[in-house]
């Protein structure tokens, strides 16, 4: 599993790293981002709702969340 | 024997590193112990943000072109003949024209390239000014333009991040400075919930967009463009009509680098301080082309090329790194054809802009100047 690790990524953040990263990967692929923005751990489900990607998990880690995201389309 | 330091890419983070490490490493080059070579892919270098006035007619095409030559310090051995296989294994690379150069320190600084062929319609059906052609195409359309639907349109990922911003506050100025206004309606896109990656950025800009009526689709990640219904459709479901779409299409980094199998898209994995690529201690990577999670911006090339420069130059003569990349970012923000602001962040630091102003406008003018300095290593 391919780890981007964007914590205290203000620009373009983690939000962002992962569409990008989707965009490289193939259907069934999972992505775990890692974010230290309170923002994303919200942003990132509602985005991939949206889409329609799976989210596999929303990890609390105390100083960081861990975000996993299967590519579904 | 020699230490060669072979760079690969001369734009502006490959001539930056050259520039520098001509200057700290002078008795070195003098007496042959140290010899910088760089490929590049053409005679000239482009002034990359100066793109943004050529479709306003607001820049004559000559102001973004130097000669390389003329902008690379005479000590640095050039070669336009481009990279075509990176062997990082044998510390060697391969170029189009057939050469094989050995190196004992690498410097990867391709740069990102924008790819609208990766979605279907795009490249048929949008305008963009990320090249010069372009950029010149988009300059015609917009000459001919009588009003109607204008979409802007950013994609994930792309340099320069506040160029969708600007790109929109210059059509509007544009299109009221030609009396078009009101027979004109503008719709910005972005990738993410908010209006740019920028918290702050993004909340100074909407309500200047709803003060001037701009409006504006978030969450829009673009999956087709059909050129014949003139309609763009985003993976989120989204479908919208224009009559003129300005995109900032989807980059990816170099060819050679993907042919080279060092980083899926064309980013090379690197570490975030050393700029290190991973796995390698004699390859570093500078600017665009990394996979670091911050901008792609000729600021973060400047401010990594001048840790890599101390780096390699203390590797060199006293076989030590001198000092970490911090992350530092900064950004001129175009908010109009003449009002700006600015914004800085690094690692640890958040981003926090200031008041739109004329001075801060004049400044990134003058720094459009400044740039051929900066690359030459003088700022
Ligand atoms: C329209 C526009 C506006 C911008 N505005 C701003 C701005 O206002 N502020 C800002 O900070 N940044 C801005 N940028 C971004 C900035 O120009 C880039 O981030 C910066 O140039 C990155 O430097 P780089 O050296 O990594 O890549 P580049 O400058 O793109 O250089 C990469 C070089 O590598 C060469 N190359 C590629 N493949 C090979 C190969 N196989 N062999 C040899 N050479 C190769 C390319 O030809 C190129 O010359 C803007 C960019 C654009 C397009």
């Amino acid at each position: 599993m391919q780890t981007i690790d964007a914590r205290g990524a203000f620009c373009p953040g983690p939000l962002m790293e992962l569409i990008a990263a989707l965009k490289l990967s193939a259907i069934g692929d999972q992505i775990e981002i890692l974010s230290s923005d309170k923002g994303s751990a919200a942003d990132v489900p509602e985005w991939v709702a949206k889409v329609g990607h799976k989210m596999v998990g929303v990890t609390d880690k105390g100083d960081h969340w861990s975000i996993i995201v299967e590519k579904a389309k | 024997m020699a230490k060669n330091i072979l760079i690969v890419g001369g734009g502006l983070a490959g001539t930056i590193v050259a520039n520098g490490l001509c200057r700290q490493l002078a008795p070195q080059l003098r007496s042959g112990e140290v010899v910088i070579t760089m490929l590049g892919t053409t005679e000239t270098h482009m002034y990359q943000p100066g793109l943004l006035y050529v479709p306003f007619g607001r820049i004559r095409e000559h102001e973004l072109f130097r000669d390389q030559r003329k902008v690379l310090d005479r000590r640095v051995i050039f070669h336009v003949d481009p990279a075509k296989h990176i062997e990082v294994a044998k510390n060697q690379v391969s170029t189009e024209g057939g050469r094989t150069l050995k190196y004992d320190y690498l410097v990867l600084a391709t740069g990102s390239r924008i790819m609208p062929q990766s979605i279907p319609g795009m490249a048929e059906g949008a305008h963009w000014f990320y090249d010069l052609e372009g950029a010149r195409k988009l300059r015609d359309a917009l000459s001919k333009f009588e009003g109607g639907k204008i979409i802007v349109n950013a994609n994930a990922p792309h340099k320069c991040p506040v160029a969708p911003l600007e790109v929109t506050f210059m059509l509007y100025d544009y299109f009221k400075g030609k009396g078009l206004l009101d027979k004109c309606e503008i719709t910005y896109t972005y990738p993410i919930g908010r209006l740019h990656a920028l918290e702050p950025v993004a909340l100074w800009a909407k309500p200047e967009f709803d003060r001037l009526g701009i409006k504006y689709e978030t969450f829009f990640n673009t999956e087709k463009v059909d050129p014949e219904a003139k309609t763009i459709t985003s993976a989120e479901g989204v479908t919208m009509p224009y009559d003129l779409l300005v995109t900032i299409p989807p980059h990816q980094g170099a060819q050679v680098i993907v042919d080279s199998e060092l980083g899926k898209g064309g980013w090379v994995p690197t570490n975030t301080k050393t700029l290190h690529r991973d796995g390698s201690t004699n390859v570093f990577v500078v600017g665009d082309t990394t996979n670091i999670p911050i901008s792609k911006a000729g600021s973060t090339a400047h401010f990594e090329a001048d840790v890599l420069i101390d780096n390699l130059a203390s590797l060199l003569t006293e076989n030590r790194m001198a000092r970490d990349y911090d992350g530092k970012v900064f950004c001129f923000i175009e908010t109009g054809t003449s009002t700006g602001t600015y914004v800085w962040f690094n690692y640890t630091t958040p981003p926090n802009p200031g008041p739109p102003s004329q001075m801060v406008h004049w400044f990134k003018l003058a720094y459009n100047r400044l740039y051929w300095l900066s690359a030459k290593g003088l700022l």
